[in-house]
């Protein structure tokens, strides 16, 4: 190896070093800072207490926000799930004239309903609903929001399945509805559990929508209460945001973990055979 | 057990193309019966009207002496092999060929005990637990098949089961669903393509093209008197000899070569296709009648050896004569040297003519499909 070829690989290493240390500095603050008994905006050895845990317990917000969260989550899920599958298995098989312009158009209008620009007229609506600081109405708003996207990927999953399968069910006699739970679902696995990970996340996410929505402090889920933490003079309180921080982002990497060992992540179909 | 009746059947689709155009036929309890044509030509859309997945645009579907048209395919009592098998993949072995059963509220017990029953009969055992995709393709169409002889349907539907195997396995195959439909006696209709398959297994065969039976026979009937040009084209591994040739009194003309007309041929001058199978023309290299001069009406057609081709235990010799060219096969170790001269006799009896429209003349025209 010559000298010019060994220089170019250690600057091309360091590089890749600084790159990497810059992306990895937050995570690394946030995986240390909760156990850091002087808790600043820097990332030092920490002198390790638990006290920032058990500041968090004593907060009368906190847990509860972390229950809402997946309250909201979960309500989101199952009702994005459900309605996604009733309707991309009809869409995938029966032909209906426009069913593909349907589709756009429904994805390009969704981006608007959880959009900024629509939050006066949401609210006017949730309004009239007599929905306001209920988390139902939040749960409808943004699965509205995200049944879209759900449909069309699902759609796609849904796509792929030879229709020689539901043939073969209807020729034994199997109803529609045997067919969907029996055959189409099971097979459609993989692509109602990314799905159902995509909208958990997306709401756990959401900040806007429940801020706008839920004015009980009791029913505002994570994200909402984390703008809360600060001191009575100002300053962001750092024990209680880096550690609700971690809490808060702990479910949603394990799950992420959890679904893809079973199901694997998929965001198009396919059979293995 | 039931028979199949299908009277005045035609399929549409979009207003214009008549995929079964009018079609009556009747499948005897009992039978096995193949529906054989090239792809296009409406033999598995016939098949799904039948199981009900299609609905027929007129006419009517009966089994079992019932007028089913109207009925949902679960309600016909008939089990359909699907071409490429469609077992669920997320179901073992054991609850595949259950699953028809417990739509049909079949009890746990039973179900169990008829799952295991046609598992055992198509050698499946030792694999109720495994997937469909830890299965060889042999194995899984034996699946399919279980799972449709477990149902106790009324009549069996194959869809080209046997095409998605390799060529040796589907040999197995083809005995074994001969076989055991011989053992269950349950009433089967069978689509396929190839006609080597359709002459193996089937009792009855329908040649089926653009939506409508050419021919309708037993194997032996089809393969050795097919109705028109185009049975006679598609049926026999090797394509049969289809020379143009006119009547002229008690000879037969084919580029100035003369073969006696068979016997109850019209006789006019107006021009035939004389169609032969290569099975059917015997070769000689030298001449029988070797004094007579060619022109005197011989009975066999002279040519030179252009190409042998080896088809195992037979070889298929094509001869070149001017303006046309013959094929007949010659047993193991006969062959001719190519290049040398050569005479090919049709044997008495198995000479065809057609007339203009393809049709055989001097035959019955195409039976009644009426079985």
């Amino acid at each position: 190896m010559s000298a010019a070829v060994f220089a170019r690989r250690v600057g091309f290493y360091t590089l890749v070093c600084v790159v990497l240390a810059f992306f990895a500095f937050p995570l690394l603050w946030l995986v240390a800072t909760p156990f850091d008994a002087h808790p600043a905006l820097g990332v030092t050895w920490p002198e390790l207490t638990l006290r920032n845990f058990s500041a968090l317990r004593h907060n009368p917000y906190a847990l509860r926000s972390l229950l809402n969260s997946v309250l909201l989550a979960a309500g989101t899920a199952a009702i994005v799930v459900a309605a996604a599958a009733f309707a991309a298995y009809p869409l995938a098989r029966v032909r209906i004239p426009g069913r593909n312009a349907l589709l756009y158009l429904l994805l390009l209008l969704s981006s608007i309903v959880t959009g900024t620009a629509a939050m006066v007229p949401i609210y006017q609506l949730v309004f009239q609903l007599g929905l306001i600081d209920s988390r139902l109405g939040v749960v409808l708003v943004v699965s509205g929001g995200l049944l879209p996207a759900a449909i069309f990927i699902l759609k796609d999953f849904m796509d792929t399945i030879p229709r020689s399968y539901e043939e073969s069910a209807r020729v034994f006699g199997a109803s529609p509805f045997q067919i969907l739970r029996d055959v189409v679902a099971p097979i459609a696995r993989p692509g109602l559990a990314t799905i159902a990970v995509w909208t958990i996340v997306q709401v756990w996410g959401n900040f806007l929508l429940p801020f706008i929505l839920l004015r009980d402090p009791g029913k505002q889920p994570a994200a909402v209460l984390m703008r809360t933490f600060y001191t009575e003079g100002g300053q962001p309180n750092l024990a209680l945001l880096s550690t609700f921080s971690l809490v808060y982002a702990v479910p949603v990497v394990a799950m992420y973990l959890f679904v893809n060992r079973r199901y694997g992540f998929r965001f198009h179909g396919g059979i293995k055979s | 057990m039931a028979s199949i009746v299908l009277s005045g059947l035609s399929k549409v689709y979009g207003g214009t193309v008549r995929a079964v155009d009018r079609l009556d036929l009747s499948v005897v309890d009992g039978e096995f019966f193949a529906l054989l044509g090239p792809s296009g030509c409406g033999k598995t859309t016939l098949l799904r009207t039948v199981a009900g997945l299609e609905e027929a645009t007129e006419g009517t579907v009966s089994i079992g002496g019932v007028d089913v048209t109207a009925l949902p395919p679960g309600r016909r009592n008939v089990a359909m092999v699907f071409q490429d098998y469609a077992l669920f993949p997320h179901m073992t072995v054991a609850d595949n060929i259950s699953y028809p059963l417990k739509i049909k509220k079949v009890p746990r017990e039973e179900r169990r005990r008829r799952a295991a029953e046609a598992a055992s009969s198509l050698s499946l055992d030792g694999l109720a637990e495994r997937r469909p995709a830890e299965l060889s393709g042999g194995q899984q169409q034996r699946v399919a098949l279980a799972r449709a002889v477990a149902y106790h349907p009324a009549v069996f539907l194959f869809d080209e089961p046997l095409s998605n195997l390799d060529a040796r396995l589907r040999l197995e195959a083809r005995t074994f669903l001969k076989k055991l439909q011989r053992d269950l006696g349950v009433t089967t209709m069978f689509v396929t393509h190839d006609q080597a398959e359709a002459l193996a297994l089937a009792d009855r065969i329908a040649v089926m093209e653009s939506g409508r039976i050419r021919q309708l026979g037993t194997p032996r009937e089809v393969f050795g008197r097919p109705a028109n040009t185009l049975v006679a084209n598609f049926i026999g591994s090797t394509p049969m000899n289809l020379l143009p040739g006119t009547i002229s009194g008690p000879d037969l003309l084919v580029h100035g070569q003369r073969l006696a007309v068979p016997p109850g041929s019209p006789v006019d001058l107006r021009p035939v296709t004389v169609g032969i199978r290569p099975e059917y023309l015997d070769l000689s290299v030298s001449h029988s009648d070797a004094d007579a001069p060619q022109e005197h009406g011989d009975g066999a057609l002279r040519g030179v050896v252009a190409i042998v081709e080896n088809l195992g235990t037979a070889s298929l010799v094509t001869l070149e004569a001017e303006g046309f060219s013959v094929a007949a096969t010659v047993p193991e170790g006969e062959e001719p040297a190519v290049g040398t001269e050569a005479w090919v006799r049709p044997r008495p009896g198995r000479l065809l003519l057609y007339g203009e429209g393809g049709e055989l003349l001097g035959a019955s025209p195409v039976p009644s499909a009426k079985g």
